[in-house]
Parts: structure tokens; C-alpha cells; sequence
């Protein structure tokens, strides 16, 4: 009898919930920075956003495969590509929102000097383990393999690599102090989370492909107006500010 | 078909299964013999993997063994790394992962011996050791082999325990799940489905096995 109330109540409240929400699908270093957006943009229009997190590959194979989202915010610019190429995105709703950067991660208690060493501070014997996100499936995690062999010191760490299901996972390794260095996404360093429990080296731009980070609404969202709606929210003066407090840089300014 | 995640998997889940063999029958030698009357706790305590989401098993290992933990600490000044992302991580892992599913018919099995035999041991002079050495355990077969596959089986289809303390190391903490999960999200179907078929097999030849062994004892499973 409870259950089936209970039961009743979360498809009642579920419907009304569908009616107005629209879903995002975002790559997981959107995971600070995007809750902080979405904070903002409902209070402006009563808009409710709800967000899930990945690595971008395995967002897009979901979608693929018919998960219910309206936009998806990707780490790069080729899985939204794929998914206009697919027929899945609207090409005319593409939109490059921020570049991400790659950085270095110690935490605190690291004797490292990442101003001195760079990313040769990755070969020091203390780094017994380098998190980075898996590259099969997040953006983040080929730039930092491009990184490594960008500075040719891939063959000497590779075997000390752990690989994070997405860049989240590998922030909390290095986090949690069960890998000693990380190449993380800025801003997961720049996120309250990280910020005091460590330091970061910015991996300079020309080490790994620009990660022009885009986003694009998904053609099968039954809410394309207040999808895009909220895509235009993002070229605000007000959301391109978060974003550049998080670290992005914005397309325009790209050098 | 990746054979060097396969031939990982069975060598955690052969260890792990063995390991707890040892560990499994004194664990369930209290249970099937103590009186003390806060024992249930000890029960529950010993079930809670077969309810707990693996998340929280594997957040606990990751932190609490962790080099932030004092456990850590000392694995880590003793061998030089952290469990997290090792074989042994995995095992260790593995080992409460499974625990419920080989202590369980184990201890099934142990109550379920005649206790006249017991008592008939007894008043001949043994001591309980020797008793339980001759008469109970080789009573218990069915029961000890149906905790050592189900150990086994679960360990080999273990997922999110790996997922998050593995760190998906090929040759070190890279098991078969872990495969077919970055198989699937590549959208390697063709791939993932070999790696699933050669899973599912083993897992029902396995299971056959148990059923097998105790087809007499039991009429629907191996639990009490």
C-alpha cells in the first residue's frame, strides 16, 4: 500500500517535473562552474535546469543510444560534430561557450615546485601515480596524453598513469591523496572544492589541441525553444564572467 | 575479447575466493556456534555487502585506505605506494565485497550438521576443533564449494568498486567489467559483446555448479 502511494507520488510529481525542466547533459569539468550558471539563470526566469554530468564521449553514447536530455554540453568540439553529423544535434545551434585549460595539479602538502619544474615535475620518484581522465572518452584526458608527449615524457610516465572515469574522477584521485599529481581541468582548480587544497601549473595552449568546448541542442528535445533559450543565456555579459572566473577563456579572445 | 583483462579477472577472483576460504570459515564458525546474544549485529554486519551500493564500499576504500588515513599511512611507509589503484587494493576490495556470499553457505552448511553427531564426538573425547576438523567440515562440502563459486562469481562480474579505486590500469586493475564498460561507452558493440557472451558463460557454468553440488541438500538455493 505505501509503495504503491509512494510509487504514485514520484509519477505524479515526475510528469510535472518533465513539463517544464529541461536537461542538460555536461561534461564533467562544467561540474563547478554550470550548477553556479543554472543558479543564476533560474532565479532570473524560473527556468528549472537539471544537470548531469560526464565524460563527454560517454555523454554522447548515451545519447546515441536515447537518453532523454535537451542540451548537451561538451568538452570538445568533435562530439557535438558527430552527433549533428548524426542527425542527434541541430547544426545551427552549435555554439563554442569557453575553452578549457589543462593544468598540473599537486596538492598542498606536495614538495613539488611546480613554478620551477613545470611538467617536469611529473618524473620527480615522490609521484608514484599521475591522474588523468580516461582518453578513450574525455577530451580532457587526450589533452593530457597529447601534454605528455607534446614535453616527450610519455613512455617515462605512462606506467605510473591512473585513468578517471571522467575528469571529475581524476580530480578526487589526486584530492583524496591516492595519486600524488594530476592534469586536471583549471577549473576544477579554480572550484571552492580544490582551491585551498592545492596548487596548479597551466599546461600552456600549445601542448595539446585547443579544447574549444561547445554546446548544442539535442533533436530529439521535445523543449528546443527553452533549450535554446538557455544557450543564449551563456553569451550574456553575466554568464561569460562565471565562465572566466572558472578559468575558461571565451572563444573570442582565442589566440 | 581482451584476454589480459579476462586472465586478470580470474587470477582476483581465484585469489580473492581462496582467501576467503580462510577467512570465511572461522568467520562462520562463530556464527554457526556462539551464543553471545548480540550475534545478529555480527550477521548483519558480515550481510551488509550484499545490500550496500558498491559506491559506498568503494568510497570507504578509497579513503580509509587512502594516504590521508593512518591505515594508509602504514601501507604505504611498509610498501611504498597506496592501495588505491594496485592489485592489492583490489583484492582487499574484493575480499569484503564477497565476504557475505562465502560465510553465508558456509555457515548455513556448519548448522546444518546433525548435532547428535556433535554431541556423539564429543562424549568419544574430541575436542571441538577435532570434531568440527572431522565431522562437520566434511559434512559441509556442498557448502564450502557453493561459497567458494559464489565468492568467486561475484568477484569476477565486481564493477563499481573497481571503477572507483581501480583506476583502469591495463594489466594491473583493468578487469573484464571495466572492459566491456569502456567497450560499451566507446560504442564498441561488437567488442563488447564478445567480453559479455565469454562473462555470461562463465558466470552460468559457475552457477550450474552450485546448483549442481547442491541439488540434494537444497530444494531452491544455498541459503538459509
Amino acid at each position: 500500500m505505501m509503495r504503491k502511494l509512494l510509487t504514485l507520488l514520484l509519477l505524479v510529481t515526475g510528469a510535472f517535473a518533465t513539463a517544464q525542466e529541461i536537461t542538460v547533459a555536461a561534461a564533467a569539468d562544467m561540474s563547478a562552474a554550470l550548477p553556479e550558471l543554472v543558479t543564476a539563470y533560474t532565479k532570473k526566469t524560473g527556468q528549472a535546469v537539471k544537470l548531469s554530468f560526464g565524460a563527454s564521449g560517454n555523454l554522447t553514447n548515451q545519447i546515441r543510444n536515447g537518453a532523454p536530455f535537451d542540451l548537451f554540453f561538451s568538452a570538445d568540439e568533435q562530439y557535438p560534430q558527430q552527433l549533428i553529423a548524426e542527425g542527434l544535434a541541430s547544426k545551427d545551434t552549435l555554439y563554442r561557450y569557453a575553452i578549457g585549460r589543462l593544468v598540473l595539479w599537486v596538492p598542498s602538502g606536495s614538495p613539488l615546485d611546480l613554478s620551477k619544474l613545470g611538467i617536469q615535475a611529473l618524473l620527480d620518484p615522490s609521484v608514484k601515480k599521475i591522474s588523468i581522465a580516461n582518453p578513450a572518452t574525455a577530451p580532457y584526458g587526450r589533452a593530457a596524453e597529447a601534454t605528455l608527449r607534446h614535453f616527450g615524457i610519455y613512455n617515462q610516465v605512462s606506467s605510473r598513469l591512473v585513468v578517471g572515469e571522467n575528469i571529475s574522477q581524476a580530480a578526487q584521485f589526486v584530492e583524496s591523496g591516492n595519486a600524488q599529481a594530476g592534469l586536471l581541468a583549471l577549473s576544477h582548480a579554480l572550484a571552492p572544492a580544490m582551491k585551498d587544497k592545492g596548487r596548479y601549473w597551466t599546461v600552456p595552449l600549445d601542448a595539446y589541441p585547443t579544447l574549444n568546448q561547445a554546446a548544442v541542442v539535442l533533436s530529439k528535445s521535445k523543449q528546443q525553444d527553452a533549450a535554446r533559450r538557455f544557450l543564449e543565456f551563456l553569451r550574456s555579459p553575466e554568464a561569460t564572467l562565471l565562465l572566466t572566473s572558472y578559468g575558461f577563456s571565451l572563444p573570442a579572445e582565442k589566440r | 575479447m581482451n584476454w589480459e583483462a579476462f586472465w586478470l579477472t580470474v587470477r582476483l577472483a581465484a585469489i580473492v575466493s581462496t582467501l576467503l576460504i580462510a577467512i570465511g570459515i572461522p568467520i562462520a564458525y562463530w556464527l554457526t556456534y556462539s551464543r553471545w546474544r548480540w550475534k545478529f549485529l555480527v550477521e548483519a554486519a558480515v550481510a551488509l555487502p550484499i545490500v550496500l551500493p558498491p559506491t559506498v564500499l568503494g568510497f570507504y576504500v578509497l579513503v580509509a585506505l587512502g594516504s590521508r588515513s593512518p591505515f594508509g599511512r602504514w601501507w604505504e611507509s611498509l610498501t611504498g605506494h597506496t592501495l588505491a589503484f594496485t592489485f592489492e587494493g583490489l583484492v582487499i576490495g574484493s575480499l569484503l565485497y564477497s565476504l557475505p556470499f562465502a560465510v553465508q553457505p558456509f555457515a548455513a552448511s556448519f548448522g546444518a550438521v546433525d548435532s547428535t553427531l556433535l554431541r556423539a564426538s564429543a562424549s568419544l573425547g574430541q575436542s571441538p576443533v577435532q570434531t568440527f576438523r572431522r565431522i562437520v567440515l566434511p559434512l559441509s562440502k556442498a557448502g564450502l564449494v557453493t561459497g567458494f563459486a559464489l565468492s568467486f562469481a561475484h568477484t569476477l562480474g565486481e564493477f563499481g568498486v573497481v571503477l572507483m579505486v581501480g583506476g583502469n590500469i591495463p594489466g594491473v586493475t583493468r578487469t573484464i567489467s571495466i572492459d566491456i564498460y569502456d567497450q560499451v561507452q566507446t560504442a564498441n558493440y561488437s567488442s563488447a559483446n564478445q567480453t559479455a557472451l565469454v562473462l555470461l558463460f562463465i558466470s552460468f557454468v559457475v552457477l550450474s555448479i552450485v546448483y549442481g553440488v547442491n541439488r540434494r541438500a537444497w530444494a531452491v538455493g544455498p541459503w538459509r
